[in-house]
């Protein structure tokens, strides 16, 4: 395992790299898979800047994301587009890949992971300002910067926001971050079918209440279906908003604003707890919301959906291992396995215009083919 | 300012480059003749103006892509243009190119507030997809200045920012999907209305690369529902400084507003003279809008005037109705028409840390003593964005080539504070040579890199966004 200290010792590395690496910075939300030698970017670790008042951090790529996490509570400040942990989704399987560890800030932006409020506040490739890093031939790139606003060339900020380490190793990263939310509600409607839920959640996230959360589970904690539609700001902000949310979806509808139960609550969506537990292969699907019902229903019924998240956009299911969800999906969008082993591909194929394009961009960053190679086509 | 000589190759085949175009464009969709040409010779930054070969107007994905294949063919260079108001010369022809503007393309394709989206052709102007969709209580976020007239091909293109975009985002934060078409002719379908893409973000990396990857033809853009209400407060400042910390204890505080706006002395005294909108004499002016509804709105002006008292301002303003809201808003909508009254001006568009807003005003201050041309400041203060404005006189000699070489100096500086050299308006020709100050040879060298996957003959609007001795060898192809 190859764990560098400094961004010119990786570049070193790949430099001289005689075969393909294999690129981690916490290993805990891996998708497919690619052989090569280890290279961890956890050495790559600390703060180097972070003014709360200009909305702005900027961290090594091995960075934990809790150390992150921990550095912005402390200004009452947080990543808005709330990464999800992934470990206990993707953990569950023993022995524990190599380069196990904790999230790192540098895996959330290769992986573009974002959480429940992605719907409202945007992902996390919304939020990335700069980058720096070191391409296959072992060259340091950096692109962005530590400011808001920034059109000053080509944007390879976003390029290499979800390229999962194939265009370039990440050294560092700048984000601009957001105030936490003082407060928030969480409006919960129960026994509403697929088709009901989205209709709700659409109507939810339409209105000027700001709607940061819209998720429906088919069975929830206690089995029986449920939409949560969540609500944030300062304290009397947030209890008008749900008040004025459940009016709008209607007499069914209840508010819990117990702060620590609406935080598990969210958690519970954002970890995609309810299919955490059991075998099985976990794709994640993202479709327009009002595709959901029609996606659904023609999931066979080997298929579990364990989750709709994004209004009904982002869609959870696991099914037995080595069954290929894309056949059944009649809709647009696009469908990943985020755990589970098969000759189908993890990631979604693209369109052969698309692909062209993508498979051109990685013979110019990566021209040997070296950085997780085959990972993504 | 210059620009790559022009192809004679292609100028002596005029006649058959455009009998071309003519074969592929209704008969009124080519303009050649060098008197209707000159209606293309510039955009926004009307200081460089060249006519281009000619000029097609496509009306269709399909005619774009036809004529793209003429042009790919013929070995002739596209110039994309959408309206036609970058201020950072995007759209400037040369005069072996051909414009290939969208503006008869403007349909609205499909609304579908369920989903909250509607898809566009990209001729249609910024305010016009507002205008598409207010009626139901939605809009699109992303507002520049020139939202009137814009369009969304060139929004793309330059990834559009305005004065909302704290909030919401700019036009890369709104941007679902794309149809677009490549140099070679190839219509490519990227993102839609479902979020984020399966494999690279290819959408992330077209959005602002200036017209330079393909031509965006249709856009799937995110709308949202328009707040319950929105007000204003505005608050004088003694001092820079004082203003500068005040924003900085504002976005501290927790308080997230839509927009806040900074003017300075000069600025302030050239509205006042100009709009009289009753504005305070004071160094430092600002303006911080938040929204909600009615009790939302009063409880964060009251936190924001709370936060302020503490910085010993010299005045403070809350809007209490509409019309108190538009006349706080007055003044600073006519800040470019109040400048244009005074002098021809230059407007500069960098990116600074918020902190560092006191230091650059300081050194713009001393710089414009030391040029001897005055400039008046209006800042997207919540993001850094900053706008000086240098007055010129265009009919003086050696004027304007001062007045660029103030500019340049002020980007500099932008990019040594830990800035960058434009927050919204975008690279163009304007700030090409000074590429080179805020990238190392790498940098630009893996930006190029895109193009050449895109665009491997570097035909489309080749001359700008990268200095003209660096993208020299590729240009030539």
């Amino acid at each position: 395992m190859l764990r560098p200290e400094t961004e010119a010792e990786l570049a070193e590395i790949v430099r001289g790299a005689e075969g393909p690496l294999s690129i981690y910075g916490g290993g805990t939300r891996k998708v497919g898979e690619a052989a090569g030698q280890v290279l961890r970017t956890t050495g790559l670790s600390g703060i180097s800047l972070y003014e709360p008042g200009a909305l702005t951090l900027v961290a090594g790529a091995g960075t934990p994301l809790a150390e992150v996490e921990a550095a912005l509570a402390q200004e009452g400040q947080a990543l808005a587009f709330e990464p999800p942990d992934m470990s206990g989704l993707l953990g569950g399987s023993e022995p524990k890949a190599e380069g196990w560890g904790a999230s790192t800030i540098g895996g959330v932006i290769a992986a573009n992971a974002s959480g429940p409020r992605r719907i409202q506040a945007g992902a996390a490739r919304d939020f990335a300002l700069g980058v720096r890093f070191v391409d296959g031939s072992g060259e340091v790139i950096k692109n962005g910067g530590r400011v808001m606003k920034n059109v000053t060339g080509y944007d390879l900020v976003k390029l290499m926001c979800g390229s999962h380490g194939t265009l370039g190793v990440l050294t560092e990263v700048s984000l601009k971050v957001l105030p936490a939310p003082k407060a928030s509600a969480c409006v919960l409607i129960d026994g509403l079918n697929v088709a009901e839920a989205v209709e709700v959640m659409s109507k939810a996230l339409g209105s000027p209440f700001e709607v940061t959360g819209a998720a429906h589970a088919p069975k929830g904690v206690d089995g029986h279906p449920v939409t949560m539609l969540r609500v944030e700001g300062f304290e009397e902000q947030a209890r008008y908003r749900a008040t004025r949310l459940a009016e709008l979806v209607g007499q069914a509808a209840r508010i819990e604003d117990d702060p620590a139960k609406v935080q598990k609550g969210w958690a519970w969506v954002r970890d995609v707890a309810p299919l955490q537990e059991g075998p099985g292969d976990i794709w994640r699907v993202s479709v327009k919301p009002s595709d959901a019902p029609e996606l659904v229903k023609r999931l066979g019924e080997e298929f579990e959906v364990g989750l709709l998240d994004w209004g009904g956009g982002l869609v959870w299911v696991r099914c037995p291992m080595g069954l290929d969800l894309r056949v059944d999906m009649t809709v647009p969008g696009h469908a990943t396995r985020v755990r589970g082993k098969s000759e189908t591909p993890a990631f979604h194929p693209s369109e052969p215009g698309v692909a062209r394009l993508e498979a051109g961009l990685r013979a110019k960053f990566d021209p040997r083919g070296i950085l997780n190679t085959g990972l993504m086509g | 300012m210059q620009m790559p000589k022009p192809d004679a190759m292609v100028l002596d085949r005029k006649a058959a480059i455009v009998a071309a175009l003519q074969e592929v464009l209704p008969k009124d969709a080519v303009i050649h003749d060098a008197f209707e040409t000159k209606a293309y010779e510039c955009d926004g930054l009307t200081a460089y103006k060249c006519p281009p070969l000619a000029a097609g107007l496509p009306a269709s994905t399909e005619e774009v892509a036809a004529v793209m294949k003429v042009c790919h063919r013929m070995g002739v260079p596209v110039v994309p243009r959408g309206s036609g108001t970058s201020l950072a010369g995007g759209a400037l022809p040369t005069a072996d190119s051909v414009i290939l503007g969208v503006a008869r393309m403007n349909d609205v394709l499909e609304t579908n507030y369920a989903d909250r989206m509607i898809r566009v052709q990209t001729g249609r102007t910024n305010l016009s997809v507002t205008g598409a969709v207010e009626e139901d209580g939605f809009f699109y976020a992303p507002d520049p200045s020139s939202q009137l007239a814009c369009a969304i091909a060139g929004n793309i293109a330059m990834n559009s920012g305005g004065a909302h975009c704290l909030k919401y985002g700019v036009t890369t934060n709104n941007l679902l999907g794309v149809t677009m078409v490549t140099m070679e002719g190839e219509v490519i379908e990227i993102g839609g209305a479902h979020l984020d893409p399966a494999g690279l973000d290819l959408l992330g990396v077209i959005c602002g690369s200036e017209g330079q990857l393909g031509v965006v033809t249709e856009a799937t853009l995110r709308i949202l529902p328009k707040p319950e209400g929105a007000r204003p407060v505005l608050m004088a400042f003694n001092s820079n400084e004082v203003a500068g910390a005040c924003v900085s204890d504002i976005i501290k505080s927790g308080i997230l507003p839509v927009a806040i706006e900074f003017m300075d002395r000069p600025c302030i005294e050239a509205c006042e003279a100009f709009a009289k909108a009753g504005y305070p004499m004071c160094e430092a002016l600002l303006i911080v809008e938040v929204e909600g509804s009615d009790m939302e709105i009063d409880a964060q002006l009251a936190q924001i005037m709370d936060i302020a008292a503490r910085h010993n301002p010299v005045e403070m303003r809350e809007a209490k109705d509409a019309d108190e809201a538009g006349r706080i808003w007055l003044g600073r909508k006519s800040a470019f028409g109040a400048m244009g009254q005074i002098n021809d001006y230059m407007c500069l568009d960098g990116t600074i840390p918020v902190s560092a807003l006191p230091e650059v005003l300081r050194r713009i201050k001393q710089m414009s003593a030391e040029y001897g041309l005055d400039v008046a400041n209006v800042f997207h203060a919540g993001d850094g964005n900053m706008h000086p404005l240098i007055l010129f006189d265009a009919n003086k000699p050696g004027d304007l080539e001062l007045c660029e070489a103030f500019g340049a100096d002020i980007l500099r500086l932008c990019v040594e504070v830990g800035g960058c050299l434009t927050g919204e308006h975008g690279v163009g020709v304007e700030k090409r040579d000074l590429m080179s100050d805020q990238f190392a040879p790498a940098d630009l060298e893996a930006q190029m890199r895109v193009k050449d996957v895109f665009d491997p003959k570097w035909l489309l609007n080749p001359a700008k966004v990268f200095p003209l001795d660096v993208s020299e060898e590729r240009r030539a192809g």
